[in-house]
């Protein structure tokens, strides 16, 4: 016979064992609300869009008929707008994470500029094209344009960039900047030739995920004043623009549903955009990307 | 043969000279590089303080913070006091709160307390891929899927609601929250957990005694950095959530938050110069403000509770 001390902690044994899987069941669903969510999103979007999603949605302008909207001006911008985020964003990302990583003295100065870009990048979007909107439109006197647009958009992901080429900079071991020493190179022999081939896989792979997260972006490009009827093809930096997401957000919020399901056809490009995106940047990381 | 090798010294000599000036120059150019990003914040708050400076020329201060009418498109007597778009941001904010602090935490726990290796492989990059779609389908998604489901339990809810979005925006930083709160909780030590394991606990104690006290910095922080994202979430609000300034919390009425409140204005091209104009930087700047305090906050509380290992 079990005495009733015994009996008593098994129960409450047994209670506490109960309580951990119930728990696990709740964490578990809770890890997975987020998978549900996701397919139900992409599912959602996809049968809403589908049926206006053809090849003439692709080649053709903003129209007043859902059946003849498409998304050409918007593509078209989405690409210029990147032709100018691309090179101004990578350079100034690199060359700051060099700097802070490379070169920069640890005193006040420096860390007050790693402070700065960590705050900068909690800063709203919509901030960002306030800040766009007063010193590239009209201080610059830019204009409501393609250029001024593509400035405001590297601004916005510079801390993600410098973020991304920091950390791939870190990773290279200091044997290597050691052998190279030893070779009696200097500095910037260094870093032209050791810690940028090694940094770049790492330095593509972060740059990519920024820029796809520029992409999707819209408030920013919204405040700049992209518009959202463009039924020609920019020719020039200085021409008005619009881009995927703005386009959507326009069709969104347009009371007809047919619009918001023009609005999900556009939703589907831009989430295939994306996913080629981040696809790419994953195959870089597993092809280029060297262990150490 | 003389000559050659003097010439040669000469060379060597001044092909160094020309490396000591890339040497010099180069540090210099990529300080200038790192010094832009100053140049942006500097320019964010001199441009949001000047013509935040303009608008209270137009508008008093105090009507400004502590006024609770917000009707600046009311022809002759428009009144701009900023409460009815701080409690929409508060709202939302306070809705997609109460959606992503438990599951955004429970997802943290699983993955950094009961999930195999093979398991986190798999699933963390899922909600990676949550926290990549554009804000802007997410907007769509709360208009046409999740506003009418809300409809079906809440039939007289109108199509633009605060509960909607803020669902949503909540659903938008779990991911968030929980990679911030694992990492936070992967930096307590094993040898913690294990001796508590040793002793008999079950994970669930581990996760609630231990981890948790041990990474509670860390989790602040995280969830302060959330609820930052949450305040300047822009076009989910802009898309379902209408555009009625209101007071109070009214998660089933149309709401405005500052962020569509500045979206609405540059949509509507206020002309230049106008007070309308104006007041989007003094929202701005208030919004800023806001953000900028718990991003300093956050990074506060991960540095100074920080628990030492």
């Amino acid at each position: 016979m079990k005495n009733k001390v015994v009996v008593a902690n098994e129960k409450q044994i047994s209670k506490r064992i109960t309580r951990n899987k119930l728990a696990k069941g709740l964490f578990l669903a809770a890890t997975l609300f987020g998978m549900i969510v996701l397919a139900t999103l992409i599912v959602r979007i996809v049968t809403q869009g589908i049926g206006y999603l053809d090849f003439g949605f692709l080649t053709s302008y903003a129209s007043r008929r859902p059946e003849d909207a498409g998304i050409k001006a918007a593509i078209l911008g989405t690409v210029w707008i990147m032709s100018i985020t691309i090179p101004v964003s990578l350079i100034l990302g690199v060359g700051t994470s060099i700097y802070l990583e490379e070169y920069a003295p640890k005193n006040k100065f420096t860390r007050f500029i790693e402070l700065n870009l960590a705050n900068l990048a909690g800063v709203p979007s919509v901030v960002f094209g306030l800040l766009g909107l007063t010193v590239f439109v009209r201080l610059l006197e830019m204009g409501r344009s393609i250029l001024a647009g593509g400035l405001t958009m590297s601004l916005l992901i510079l801390p993600v960039i410098v973020v991304a080429s920091k950390e791939a900079i870190r990773s290279i071991p200091q044997e290597q900047y050691e052998a190279a020493y030893a070779m009696g190179a200097t500095k910037w022999q260094i870093i032209r030739t050791v810690v940028l081939p090694a940094a770049t896989p790492g330095i593509l792979t972060g740059a990519i995920l920024s820029l796809s997260r520029g992409v999707g972006e819209t408030a920013s490009l919204l405040m700049i004043g992209a518009m959202t009827f463009i039924a020609y093809t920019p020719t020039g930096v200085l021409d008005g623009f619009t881009v995927l997401p703005i386009q959507i957000f326009s069709w969104a919020s347009r009371p007809q549903v047919e619009f918001q399901a023009v609005a999900a056809a556009g939703s589907i490009v831009l989430l295939i955009i994306l996913i080629v995106m981040n696809s790419l940047a994953i195959v870089i990381r597993n092809k280029y990307s060297k262990r150490y | 043969m003389k000559a050659t090798i003097r010439e040669r010294i000469k060379q060597n000599k001044s092909k160094r000279s020309s490396q000591n000036k890339i040497e010099k120059i180069m540090p210099m150019v990529f300080l200038l590089m790192a010094s832009i990003s100053i140049l942006v914040t500097a320019g964010i708050v001199f441009t949001l303080f000047r013509e935040t400076v303009l608008f209270f020329s137009h508008v008093s201060f105090i009507n400004f913070i502590t006024g609770t009418e917000w009707y600046p498109f009311f022809g002759n007597d428009p009144s701009y006091g900023i409460w009815p778009l701080l409690s929409g941001t508060f709202t939302i904010a306070a809705i997609a709160m109460m959606v992503a602090i438990p599951i955004g935490l429970a997802a943290a726990i699983y993955l950094s307390e009961y999930a195999s290796d093979r398991n986190r492989k798999v699933l963390k990059p899922v909600l990676e891929v949550l926290a990549g779609v554009p804000t802007v389908v997410y907007g769509l998604f709360a208009l046409t899927f999740v506003t009418p489901l809300l409809q079906t339990f809440i039939p007289d809810l109108p199509i633009f609601n605060a509960l909607s979005p803020g669902i949503v925006v909540g659903i938008m930083i779990i991911p968030q929250i929980a990679s911030l709160s694992q990492e936070a909780m992967n930096a307590v030590p094993q040898s913690m957990r294990d001796g508590a394991l040793a002793l008999g606990a079950t994970r669930l104690e581990v996760a609630l005694k231990i981890v948790i006290p041990g990474s509670f910095s860390g989790i602040v922080s995280s969830l302060v950095l959330g609820l930052s994202r949450a305040i300047g979430e822009t076009m989910i609000v802009s898309t379902a959530a209408g555009s009625t300034p209101n007071l109070g919390f009214t998660p089933t009425e149309s709401i405005q938050t500052m962020t569509s409140y500045i979206v609405q204005v540059s949509m509507g091209d206020a002309t230049f110069g106008s007070t309308i104009y104006y007041s989007i930087y003094a929202v701005g700047m208030t919004l800023f403000l806001f953000t900028l305090t718990m991003n300093i906050l956050a990074n506060h509380i991960s540095r100074r509770y920080r628990e030492v290992y």
